[in-house]
């Protein structure tokens, strides 16, 4: 045996030895290589896109000569900065689209919190009637896209004012419906809060059911009254969940577009997501560039204010799994009360748009809605150049099939993606704990988080307009969708994946590496397996949210690359309200047969056997 | 092959240095032991040799392969230093029945399938689990599960096997007996074992050679016996020994030690005037008298432990306290009178400066 040298050395930086030795480090830890390939990905699709919509803000571009004749293509401007903030036009450009929006968003997040909060603690904390069934009921607002509710109003309250039919309302009694419960702020807050509302409460419910055993033993041991204890130990356990309620909810209605475009863009009243898409169209793209560069301020710094006066470093945790019920309070006479409010506002919420959006599909002429009124044209019928501009029936509509095929494509793709995505960053952030690369990745992973969607989708025009270095531009392909769609969701899926990687014991993947078996098996045969039940879930709400956005994607979408919900904005565009009905009905459906497929195929796989020892 | 050797083996945690210049050669078939108190290092220092963490220096040769070397830029990667590995928490794949977890790295080696299934069987048989092949781990009790790691090491039949505290998940009476199987274990296999733990009765049982750690460095290395009857230094004397060592600090006049309460016989060559020492003596090797001796020191009983096959007593002299361990199940009046006396060859002394042993004990 050769005798070892002794050696104590250490190679010099550019030896060929301490290159080796770094190669073969590098081999030696997947989860260096992965960080780092994640890293320099997620930095050029987060960040690369940020920093060229700055630069484009401030770039004079060829449509600008359009204001300014003498200006020069291509070099640094202050043009779209001064007419958004400086120039008589930035009162309707800027001004009023930004107090708009913050009215609607404070108030929304404030109303969804509230119903939110009462309704977690009604189903976790009480002992109310039928809470299964309110259980399932009550998540349902998520699986539809959040516009819903917007397109119900008006089949309710639709007006003469930007002619076409009128609302059931109006068929009703004869007398047209005031603009302002028509249009404008009132129904946006309403119709937004009662979406919203479901975050508020999934997040709060979660924690109130995992809060209830540590209040138990501290209530038991101390002899506090009842009061005293929710203030003194409830509500500071459940301040991170509430603080991330607000923010979540928060920095969604600034960047949501279905509902201020349906309801506000009619009376001229413009929040930043409908003037974003606005200056778009109008090809203005500096004045939206900076419009979007203000929301993302606006949004990093209410995270900011919330976690200041929260008081919790991290206002944002995600939604966790359910945890158990306990140390219900009997309501007495009130049972009954309660279950009936909670069907109520099941009705409002959930019922009763969609039975709107049915029966509105089913109208011959729309706004007449008398029960010989009633066809299954718009569902079934052929093509009549007599009935909306020709357009077939849904099941004979080549164009909404084919956006159905997309809208479920682009679901899949991004699931599995974001699962992969997920995965990946879950296992490099994980297993490189401690180590500066560890952290990078789990930051840049969540700063989508911090991207209102319409701002995001805006970001994404400016970068993949042209073709930059070796990747073609994106602009209306179907790649880019499921790009923004993976990007966005990435805050929630590598929650999801550092999750389950935690939840699986190093030793279990060092123990296979130490008997022979390489990586990709120790992938595929274990770490893969182990973290399935949690990956699962996490790929259905993507997909989920893949199937129902709109906000995101409106900017990108184009005839080539069209999904249902751009095609429902389309009909709607068009005062096609039959139409737009039946497909968002359609769009619904097809989210709740998925989920529930997905949700039965992985209990038969038996993730139930799963117990991590 | 077989033989482990470390060589300058230096590893830090930030500003922490956790392992420090450590040197260590393992001969083939060698069972050693690396004992030491929590958080002195033995569970990075056999994940280094498993390549589960890298050193900042030195080298690591397994048989007559290199397969770290700072300075040679050299870094074998765990799956290719083919040795097997287990760990305290069993580390069993949670989804895979028992035959899964055992076979899962054979069908990596691209074994034929008699061939795994023969030594699946094989190892099932030699840890007595014959007929649990397709339960899963989480429907095995403590024991089960350990013995299914440990088959699944079988299966594999490494030159080198490495143990971290395999036996501490489990309950007294289980840990003497998988003690017996994992000697049996070694035998069988013939393999170089390194085994790591903080129990000392694991390591004076089982082991060829023990090494001592603490805070990084290797304090002594020895067989058992060595280690339990000439300590290198106080610390390996106060580590070792249930109960633990009597220990006095005094002052050499002519040939005894003065400790105040109590006095020491000294050997002839530490017999000097005016120079302090330590006196160390095994609780087991007082002589200890219910009756007066001539020239024996009078105690009194505090505290009395049987345990059933022997008793610890707790005597005090003055101010001074001393711990006995007596044959037998004793029952005695608390503050009965006792006598006792020090063989001036059962006692170890050690320099208070260099806490080193000045003369080891000749048993
Ligand atoms: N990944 C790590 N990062 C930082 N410090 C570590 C890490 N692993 C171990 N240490 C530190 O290194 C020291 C030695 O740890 P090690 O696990 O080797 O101890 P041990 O001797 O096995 O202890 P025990 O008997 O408790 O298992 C401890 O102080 C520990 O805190
Ligand atoms: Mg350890």
């Amino acid at each position: 045996m050769a005798p070892v040298s002794r050696t104590r050395d250490r190679p010099a930086f550019w030896s060929l030895r301490n290159f080796s030795y770094q190669a073969y480090r590098l081999k030696n830890r997947p989860e260096l290589i992965i960080g780092v390939l994640a890293l320099v990905f997620l930095g050029f699709v987060v960040m690369v896109p940020l920093l060229q919509i700055i630069k484009e803000a401030f770039t004079f571009q060829r449509y600008d000569l359009a204001y300014q004749p003498d200006g020069n293509v291509g070099g640094f401007t202050l043009l779209h900065f001064d007419r958004v903030f400086f120039q008589p036009i930035s009162k309707a450009l800027f001004f009023k689209p930004l107090i708009n929006s913050l009215m609607m968003g404070v108030a929304v997040t404030a109303i969804a919190l509230v119903v939110g909060f009462s309704l977690a603690w009604l189903m976790v904390r009480t002992n109310v009637h039928f809470k299964g069934t309110f259980g399932a009921m009550l998540v349902f607002p998520y699986m539809m896209p959040s516009w819903v509710m917007a397109l119900a109003w008006l089949s309710l309250f639709k007006n003469d004012r930007i002619g076409g039919s009128e609302g059931l309302l109006t068929y009703m009694t004869g007398t047209q419906v005031p603009d302002w419960v028509a249009y404008g702020y009132l129904p946006i807050v309403f119709t937004l809060a009662m979406h919203y509302y479901a975050y508020a409460y999934l997040l709060i419910s979660g924690a109130l059911a995992t809060v209830d055993s540590e209040l138990e033993e501290a209530g038991a041991t101390s002899g506090m009254g009842k009061w005293k204890r929710i203030r003194v130990i409830t509500m500071p356990l459940l301040m991170p969940a509430i603080g991330s309620a607000i923010v979540l909810t928060f920095i969604r209605i600034l960047g949501t577009f279905g509902t201020p475009a349906l309801l506000g863009m009619p009376v001229r009243f413009f929040t930043f997501s409908t003037q974003i898409y606005a200056s778009i169209n109008a090809r203005n793209q500096g004045d939206a560039y900076i419009l979007a560069l203000v929301l993302i301020v606006l949004a990093v710094s209410f995270i900011w204010i919330n976690s200041r006066i929260i008081g919790v470093r991290k206002s944002y945790v995600t939604m966790t799994g359910k945890g158990f019920r306990k140390h219900e309070s009997d309501l007495g006479k009130w049972r009954w009360p309660a279950a009936i409010i909670v069907i109520l506002f099941l009705c409002i919420t959930v019922a009763l748009p969609l039975i709107l959006l049915l029966w509105e599909s089913l109208t011959l002429i729309p706004g007449n809605y008398s029960l010989s009124n009633l066809t299954s044209y718009f569902w079934a019928g052929q093509g009549n150049m007599q009935l909306a501009y020709g357009e077939p029936g849904v099941i004979h509509n080549r164009g909404i099939l084919e956006a159905l095929g997309n809208s479920i494509k682009l679901g899949f793709a991004a699931a599995l993606f974001n699962g992969a995505l997920g995965l990946l960053v879950g296992y490099a952030v994980v297993r490189g704990r401690g180590a500066r690369l560890s952290r990078w990745l789990e930051a840049i992973a969540f700063a989508p988080y911090i991207f209102p969607s319409i701002a995001l989708g805006a970001i994404y025009i400016g970068m993949f307009s042209t073709n930059i270095g070796p990747i073609p531009a994106l602009y209306g392909t179907f790649t880019i969708l499921i790009l923004i769609t993976v990007i966005k969701n990435l805050p929630f899926t590598s929650r999801t994946g550092i999750a389950a990687m935690l939840q699986i014991h190093q030793s279990l993947e060092e123990t296979a590496r130490v008997q022979g078996i390489g990586w990709f098996r120790r992938m595929f045969r274990i770490i893969i397996p182990l973290s399935m039940s949690g990956l699962v879930a996490g790929m259905l709400l993507t997909f989920i949210t893949a199937m129902r956005e709109l906000s995101l994607i409106i900017l990108l979408i184009s005839p080539g690359n069209n999904v249902l919900t751009g095609l429902i904005f389309g009909y709607q565009e068009q005062d096609m309200a039959q139409h737009s009905a039946a497909v968002t009905l359609m769009l619904v459906m097809f989210i709740i047969l998925i989920s529930v497929i997905v949700r039965l195929m992985s209990r038969r796989a038996g993730v139930g056997k799963l117990s991590v020892v | 092959m077989g033989q482990i050797r470390l060589d300058g083996i230096v590893k830090s945690y930030g500003k922490e240095v956790v392992v420090k210049n450590l040197d260590l050669t393992v001969q083939p078939g060698e069972f050693l032991t690396i004992l030491g108190p929590s958080g002195c290092g033995k569970t990075t220092t056999l994940r280094m040799i498993a390549g589960l963490e890298e050193p900042d220096e030195g080298n690591i040769q397994l048989g007559d392969r290199m397969v770290f070397s700072r300075s040679d830029g050299v870094v074998i990667p765990p799956e290719a230093r083919g040795l097997g590995l287990i760990f305290q928490s069993y580390a069993l794949w949670p989804h895979m029945t028992v035959a899964r977890n055992i076979t899962l790295a054979l069908k990596e080696k691209k074994l034929s399938k008699t061939e795994i299934a023969a030594r699946l069987e094989n190892a099932l048989d030699l840890v007595q689990l014959t007929g649990y092949a397709e339960r899963y781990p989480s429907e095995l009790s403590g024991g089960q599960q350990q013995r299914v790691a440990v088959a699944r090491l079988i299966a594999l039949r490494p030159s080198i096997l490495l143990m971290d505290e395999p036996l501490s998940n489990l309950d007294a009476k289980l840990r003497t007996e998988m003690r017996a199987s994992l000697k049996r274990l070694h035998r069988d296999l013939k393999a170089t074992t390194v085994y790591v733990t903080h129990d000392q009765i694991e390591a004076l049982t089982l082991s060829d050679r023990v090494i001592i750690m603490n805070e990084g460095k290797i304090m002594q290395e020895g067989t058992p016996f060595e280690i339990y009857h000439h300590p290198a230094n106080i610390f390996v004397a106060e580590f070792i020994g249930d109960p633990g060592i009597n220990l006095f600090h005094g002052v050499t006049k002519n040939s005894t030690l003065d400790c105040g309460d109590i006095t020491v016989p000294l050997p002839e060559n530490l017999a000097s005037a005016d120079r302090r020492l330590i006196a160390a003596i095994r609780p087991e090797k007082v002589l200890v008298s219910e009756t007066e001796k001539p020239g024996w020191q009078k105690v009194s009983t505090e505290i009395l432990q049987p345990t059933g096959a022997d008793t610890i007593l707790q005597v005090r002299i003055g101010e001074t306290s001393i711990t006995l361990l007596q044959p037998g199940f004793i029952t005695l009046a608390e503050g009965s009178k006792l006598w006792i006396n020090f063989a001036p060859d059962s006692i170890s002394f050690f320099d208070p400066e260099t806490q080193d042993n000045l003369r080891s004990t000749a048993d």
